[in-house]
C-alpha cells in the first residue's frame, strides 16, 4: 500500500525535504499532488533517517507546501515506450506534448538504463556516410559511436546536424533507421528549424522528439536525455532499428545539474560543477553502442556549445574524455565563409580506423587521410609563418604547403548545405588536391598509391 | 550480526547496530545483498561504500557483515578472463545474466567447477616453505601457472599427486608444526594488503616495449613506474594498448578504470587475434582485464586498481614479469573524491581529499622488482603504467602533480603533436625517464655499445631544433646558415622517420630493439655525413636531394625478418655521400 505524506518541510530551488517518511527507497520516483489536483514528479536523492531529500523534475512554481501531498511510488522513474512514438513529440518526462492522443506503451523502461557488460558489447565498425567530406574522409563516423559536436555560440551547428540527419546512411544497406531528437534548453527557433527540416524531407516520420525548450524550467532538462535514450534503446534493441540520437545542448544539461548540486550544498569541483559530472555524463554517453547478437545500434551525436569558446571548460573537457572523438567547429573558418566550418585538425574520430579500409571504404583511406592531415597541418603553419614574415620569406616547399592549405579549406572542407558527397567524391577531391606536391613530400602514402592515384602529374 | 540502514546517499550507505564490525570488512547490504565495504566507524554507525547500484535501498533494510575484508580469488582461471572492479568475472556474469550488469548477483569469481591438470614438481617427503613451488598447471598456452605453498605454511609434503582437479580440491597435504594443511589451487587475498616478498631489488634492466620513442629516449625499467598524462584525443589509450600488446612481459594486467566500454571491447575482440612476437602465442593468452567502465558503479572504480595490482603481485610471486596498466588513474581519483564528498570530509585541492597523494603512492609502491618468497629465490617484477586524464590538459591539477612526485618516467602527451597526427604524441621536450642512466649499461652490453651515444645524439638534435625553430619564427628559414638548415633537416628525419610510429600499421606497430638499433645507426650515419658535407661546403639543397634519403623515410616498414636491408641502407647512404663529395671535388 502506498502512503501519502503531508510533511513537506522545505522547498529550496529544485530540492524538497519531506520529513517523517517511513521506508522511502533511494532513487525512487515521488509524486507531489497539490490540492487542485496538479501532479508533479521528483526522485529521492538521499534518505537520512526519516527524512527524504527529493529532487523535483519540474518547476516548483506555485507549489504550496502546506496542502501538497507526497507519495513514494516504490519504483524508479520509468518511461512507457512503443514504436508508435515515432513521429511524435514528448516533453522531458516522456509525456505527450503535441496534443495528440496518448500512446499505448508496449513496455515501461527505467530511464536510467543499466550498465552494459563490456563483454556483451560489439565493436562499432560500420562506416556511416554523412555526405560531408571533412567527416567521412578525415573523422569518420561509425555506427554505434558517440561523436559530439563541439560548437561555439553563433556557429551553425544546427545546420550541420540537420544535414547529417538528412544524409546519413550506411553504404549498401537498407535497414530501418530512426532518429531520437532530444532538445535541452534550446530556443524555440532552433527547435523549430530542426522540426521543419525533418518534416520537409519526411524524416519526421521516423523521428521521436523529446523537447525541453529554453522557456521551460531548467530542471526539467535533467530527465530529457535519459528518457530519449530509453526510447532509443527500445527502438534499437527490441525493434532492430539503427537509431541516431541527437542531444542538444549538453551545456544546458550540465547547468541544470549544477543548479541541483548547488541547491544541495555539495562541494563543487571545477567551476561550480559537481564532482560527479563525469560519472553523470558517462551515464548518458555510454548508452551509445552495439550489443552482440542484436541487430540495432545507437549512434549518438551530442552537441555542446563551449562557453567562451573554451575547450578546457568542464563540459567539453569531460565530454571529450568519454566520447569517441569530437567534431570541432572553428570560428575563423566560419568567418571566412567556409561551411561547414569544421576544424579538422582538432577534430577526431577514435573509431575511424575500425570503420574504414578495404571492403568498407577503400584500402588507401587511412593513408590518404593521414597524408591530408599532415599536409594541412604543415600548410597552416606555413600560412602563419607567411603572415609574420611575408609570403616571400618562406621556403619554396612551405609556399606549396600554404597554397595546399588554402585549396583544402575551399574545396575539401567547404561544401554546400545541400551537397551530399559520396565517400568516393571525397577521395577524388583529396587526391586531386595532393597532386600539387612533389612525390618526395608525400611520406604517409605507400608508393603503390602514389603510382596509382597521382600519376601523370 | 545485523545492522540497519539509517542513511542512503548514492553509493554511500550508513547503518547502525554495527559495533562488532571491523573496518574494511565486506558487508551485504539490503534485500538484494549488494556488496559493500566498511570505510568508517563512528560509535555503532558504519559508513559503507556500496559497489553496486543502490537504487531502491530503504532506511531499515538490513546490513550483514561477512567478517572478512574485500578479497580476490587467485588461482588458475585468472588468465584471459575479464573482471569487474571487485573481482567478479564479467564473462561469467554475461553467461549468467546477459547484456546488462544487474545487482545482487551471486558472487561469481573464478570457475570452481573447471578441472585443471596439475603436475607436481616436488615429491612426497620434501621440506617446503611458504612461496615454494608445489607444481604447475598449464593455464593457457602461454602461461604455466605455478602453484605455490600458501603464505604462512611450512612443513613436509605428506601427499601430492598428479591429476585433474578443480580449484577447491586439495592437491597436496603438508604436515606443519600445527597439524596438517590441505593445499588447493586457489587462495584468497585481501586487495588492500600488498602480498609479501623477501626484498625489493634494485632496478637495472629496461622493459622493452617495441615503441621506438619509449625504448630509445624514455625507457621504463622492469619493476618501474611510469605516468602517461595527456588531454583527450592525444592518444593515451593507444599508448596503453601498445604497451599491453608489445611489452616484453609474461603477464599483462589491464585495468580499464572509468573509461569507455568500447575500449574494453576493443581489447577483448582484438587481442585474441594478435600474436606475441616472442612466444608466438595469442596476446590474450597472457592478458587479464579488470573493467570498471564509466557507466558501471563509481564506488567499484576505487577498488578496481587494488584488484588489478593484487592479481599482478600474484603472478609476480610465481617469478614472472608483469606489466600493469591503469587507464585512467584520474577516474580513480574522482571516485575517491566523490566518496570523500559524500562522507563530508574537508576537501583539499579542487575538492580532492587530502589523502589523495598518499593513496596514489601506496598504489605505485606496490610495483617493483622483487625477490619472492620461497626457499629457492626467484625474481619477479611488477611494472606499473598509469594514464592520467588532466582536466583541460593542465598538468598543474592535483592528480598529475601527486603522481609526478612518485613516478620515475613521464611520457607527456601533447595535443599539438596529436593535431599534426604525430603519434605516439609523446612530447620529447617535456618527457623524461629517471632510469636513463641506469639502463645505459644494459643497452651497451645487450644491444650495442653505440646505443647510448645515438640516443644522446638525437636528444641533442631535437633540443637544437626547438631552439632553431624560435629563430625561424622570427626571421624565416631562408636566412639560416646551411649548417642550421641541415640540423633542422636531421631533426625532421628523426621526428618523422624514427619517432613517429603507426600503431595501426602491421609492421610499424612493433620495432624490436635490434631494429631500433639498426635504424638509429642509419640515422646517425646520415646525420654525421650530412653535417660533414655541410662543413665541406656542399650546399643544403644538394644534400637533401640524395637518393637514399627517401629510403630512410620508409625504413620503419622494414620487416623484422629482413633487418639486413637496414645494413644495406647504411651502405647506400655512405655511397651516396661519397658520390656527392666526388662530384663536388672534395
Amino acid at each position: 500500500m502506498i502512503t501519502e505524506y503531508k510533511n513537506i518541510k522545505e522547498v529550496v530551488g529544485p530540492i524538497m525535504l519531506v520529513s517523517n517518511v517511513a521506508g522511502a527507497g533511494y532513487n525512487e520516483i515521488v509524486e507531489i499532488k497539490q490540492a487542485d489536483g496538479n501532479i508533479r514528479y521528483g526522485k529521492v536523492l538521499e534518505i537520512r533517517g526519516n527524512d527524504a531529500v527529493v529532487q523535483l523534475f519540474e518547476s516548483a512554481q506555485e507549489l504550496k507546501i502546506a496542502t501538497s501531498k507526497v507519495r513514494f511510488l516504490g519504483k524508479p522513474m520509468q518511461v512507457g515506450v512503443s514504436k508508435e512514438m515515432l513521429g511524435r513529440v514528448f516533453d522531458g518526462m516522456g509525456r505527450v506534448k503535441d496534443g495528440d492522443a496518448d500512446i499505448i506503451p508496449d513496455k515501461y523502461l527505467d530511464i536510467n538504463g543499466s550498465p552494459i557488460n563490456p563483454v556483451a558489447r560489439d565493436y562499432p565498425n560500420q562506416f556511416i556516410q554523412t555526405g560531408i567530406s571533412s567527416i567521412d574522409g578525415l573523422n569518420t563516423l561509425v555506427r554505434g559511436q558517440k561523436l559530439p559536436i563541439f560548437s561555439m555560440n553563433g556557429l551553425p551547428h544546427t545546420e550541420l546536424v540537420a544535414q547529417i540527419v538528412r544524409q546519413a546512411k550506411v553504404l549498401g544497406d537498407n535497414e530501418q533507421f530512426a532518429v531520437v531528437f532530444v532538445a535541452m534548453g534550446i530556443t524555440h527557433e532552433q527547435a523549430d528549424y530542426f522540426l521543419k527540416d525533418f518534416s520537409s524531407n519526411g524524416a519526421i516520420e521516423r523521428t521521436v522528439c523529446v523537447l525541453n525548450l529554453a522557456s521551460e524550467p531548467s530542471i526539467e532538462r535533467i530527465s530529457a536525455p535519459h528518457v530519449g535514450l530509453s526510447i532509443a534503446e527500445y527502438l534499437a534493441y527490441e525493434c532492430d532499428m539503427q537509431v541516431l540520437v541527437v542531444l542538444t545542448d549538453m551545456t544546458n544539461y550540465a547547468e541544470a545539474l549544477r543548479e541541483v548540486s548547488s541547491a544541495r550544498k555539495e562541494i563543487p569541483a571545477r567551476r561550480g560543477y559537481p564532482g560527479y559530472l563525469y560519472t553523470d555524463f558517462a551515464g548518458i554517453y555510454e548508452r551509445a553502442g552495439r550489443i552482440a547478437g542484436k541487430k540495432g545500434s545507437i549512434t549518438q551525436i551530442p552537441i555542446l556549445t563551449m562557453p567562451d569558446d573554451d575547450k578546457t571548460h568542464p563540459v567539453p573537457d569531460l565530454t571529450g574524455y568519454i566520447t569517441e572523438g569530437q567534431i570541432m567547429l572553428a570560428r575563423d573558418l566560419y568567418k571566412k565563409g567556409i561551411m561547414p566550418p569544421i576544424d579538422v585538425l582538432s577534430s577526431l574520430s577514435r573509431l575511424k580506423d575500425k570503420g574504414i579500409g578495404e571492403g568498407k571504404t577503400a584500402e588507401f583511406h587511412s593513408s590518404l587521410a593521414n597524408q591530408l592531415f599532415a599536409c594541412y597541418a604543415r600548410g597552416k603553419e606555413a600560412k602563419d609563418l607567411a603572415m609574420i614574415l611575408g609570403e616571400n620569406a618562406i621556403s619554396p616547399a612551405d609556399k606549396i604547403y600554404a597554397s595546399f592549405a588554402e585549396n583544402f579549406e575551399q574545396e575539401f572542407i567547404s561544401q554546400g548545405e545541400r551537397e551530399n558527397r559520396s565517400i568516393f567524391d571525397t577521395f577524388d577531391i583529396g587526391w586531386r588536391l595532393l597532386k600539387i606536391f612533389p612525390r618526395g613530400e608525400l611520406k604517409r602514402l605507400k608508393s603503390k598509391y602514389i603510382d596509382e592515384y597521382l600519376k601523370g602529374e | 550480526m545485523r545492522g540497519r540502514i539509517v542513511r542512503v546517499s548514492g553509493p554511500l550507505v550508513v547503518a547502525d547496530g554495527m559495533r562488532e564490525v571491523r573496518l574494511f570488512d565486506v558487508v551485504n547490504v539490503g534485500p538484494k545483498a549488494l556488496i559493500g565495504e566498511v570505510i568508517e566507524l563512528r560509535g555503532d554507525k558504519a559508513s559503507i561504500e556500496v559497489y553496486e547500484n543502490t537504487d531502491g535501498l530503504r532506511v531499515g533494510d538490513s546490513v550483514e557483515t561477512l567478517n572478512m575484508p574485500l578479497f580476490v580469488e587467485l588461482g588458475p582461471g585468472l588468465m584471459s578472463n575479464v573482471f569487474d572492479g571487485i573481482g567478479r568475472s564479467l564473462l561469467s556474469i554475461y553467461e549468467h545474466s546477459g547484456d546488462r550488469i544487474g545487482t545482487g548477483l551471486d558472487t561469481i569469481r573464478l570457475d570452481h567447477k573447471k578441472l585443471w591438470h596439475f603436475t607436481p614438481t616436488v615429491e612426497v617427503g620434501a621440506n617446503v616453505a611458504e612461496g615454494d613451488i608445489l607444481g604447475t598447471v598449464q593455464e593457457t598456452s602461454a602461461m604455466l601457472h605455478r602453484i605455490l605453498v600458501p603464505v604462512g605454511v611450512e612443513g613436509v609434503v605428506e601427499t601430492i599427486e598428479e591429476g585433474d582437479f578443480n580449484i577447491d580440491q586439495p592437491i597436496a597435504v603438508i604436515k606443519t608444526s600445527n597439524g596438517k594443511e590441505k593445499v588447493c589451487m586457489h587462495t584468497k587475498w585481501p586487495v588492500r594488503v600488498p602480498r609479501p616478498k623477501v626484498a625489493k631489488l634494485s632496478i637495472d634492466e629496461p622493459l622493452i616495449t617495441g615503441q621506438r620513442i619509449i625504448d630509445t629516449l624514455f625507457p621504463i625499467a622492469r619493476g618501474g613506474v611510469a605516468a602517461v598524462p595527456g588531454p583527450f584525443g592525444s592518444g593515451k589509450t593507444v599508448v596503453q594498448h601498445q604497451l599491453a600488446k608489445w611489452s616484453a612481459a609474461e603477464v599483462v594486467v589491464y585495468i580499464g578504470c572509468g573509461e569507455r566500454g568500447n575500449e574494453m571491447t576493443d581489447v577483448l575482440r582484438e587481442f585474441p587475434e594478435l600474436v606475441d612476437p616472442k612466444t608466438g602465442k595469442g596476446l590474450m593468452e597472457r592478458t587479464i582485464l579488470v573493467a570498471n567502465t564509466s557507466d558501471m558503479p563509481v564506488a567499484a572504480r576505487e577498488a578496481s586498481i587494488y584488484t588489478g595490482i593484487t592479481i599482478a603481485e600474484y603472478y609476480r610471486d610465481m617469478g614472472y614479469n608483469v606489466v600493469i596498466m591503469a587507464d585512467s588513474t584520474s577516474r580513480w581519483a574522482e571516485a575517491l573524491r566523490e566518496m570523500s564528498g559524500r562522507l563530508e570530509e574537508m576537501p583539499g585541492e579542487e575538492g580532492y581529499p587530502a589523502y589523495l597523494g598518499s593513496r596514489l603512492a601506496g598504489f605505485y609502491e606496490r610495483a617493483g622488482k622483487v625477490q619472492t618468497l620461497g626457499s629457492e629465490p626467484r625474481v619477479g617484477s611488477v611494472t606499473a603504467v598509469g594514464a592520467i586524464s588532466p582536466q583541460g590538459g593542465d598538468l598543474s591539477e592535483p592528480v598529475s602533480q601527486a603522481t609526478l612526485r612518485i613516478v620515475k618516467v613521464f611520457w607527456g602527451l601533447s595535443a599539438s603533436l596529436a593535431h599534426k597526427r604525430h603519434f605516439p604524441a609523446i612530447d620529447w621536450l617535456i618527457s623524461y625517464s629517471g632510469y636513463n642512466g641506469k639502463m645505459d649499461n644494459f643497452y651497451k652490453t645487450n644491444v650495442s655499445y653505440e646505443f647510448p651515444k645515438y640516443k644522446s645524439y638525437i636528444m641533442r638534435m631535437l633540443q637544437e631544433e626547438a631552439e632553431l625553430n624560435e629563430v625561424v619564427q622570427l626571421v624565416g628559414f631562408d636566412v639560416l646558415s646551411d649548417k642550421d638548415k641541415i640540423t633542422l633537416d636531421i631533426a625532421q628525419v628523426i621526428r618523422e622517420d624514427y619517432l613517429q610510429q603507426n600503431a595501426f600499421d602491421e609492421v610499424d606497430t612493433y620495432s624490436s630493439i635490434e631494429k631500433q638499433n639498426k635504424m638509429l645507426r642509419v640515422l646517425y650515419t646520415y646525420a654525421t655525413l650530412a653535417s660533414q658535407a655541410v662543413e665541406n661546403g656542399i650546399s643544403y639543397e644538394k644534400i637533401i636531394d640524395i637518393g637514399s634519403r627517401a629510403k630512410i623515410a620508409r625504413m620503419k616498414y622494414t620487416l623484422e625478418t629482413e633487418l639486413d636491408e637496414l645494413d644495406s641502407l647504411e651502405s647506400a647512404v655512405k655511397a651516396d655521400f661519397a658520390i656527392l663529395e666526388n662530384k663536388e671535388g672534395i
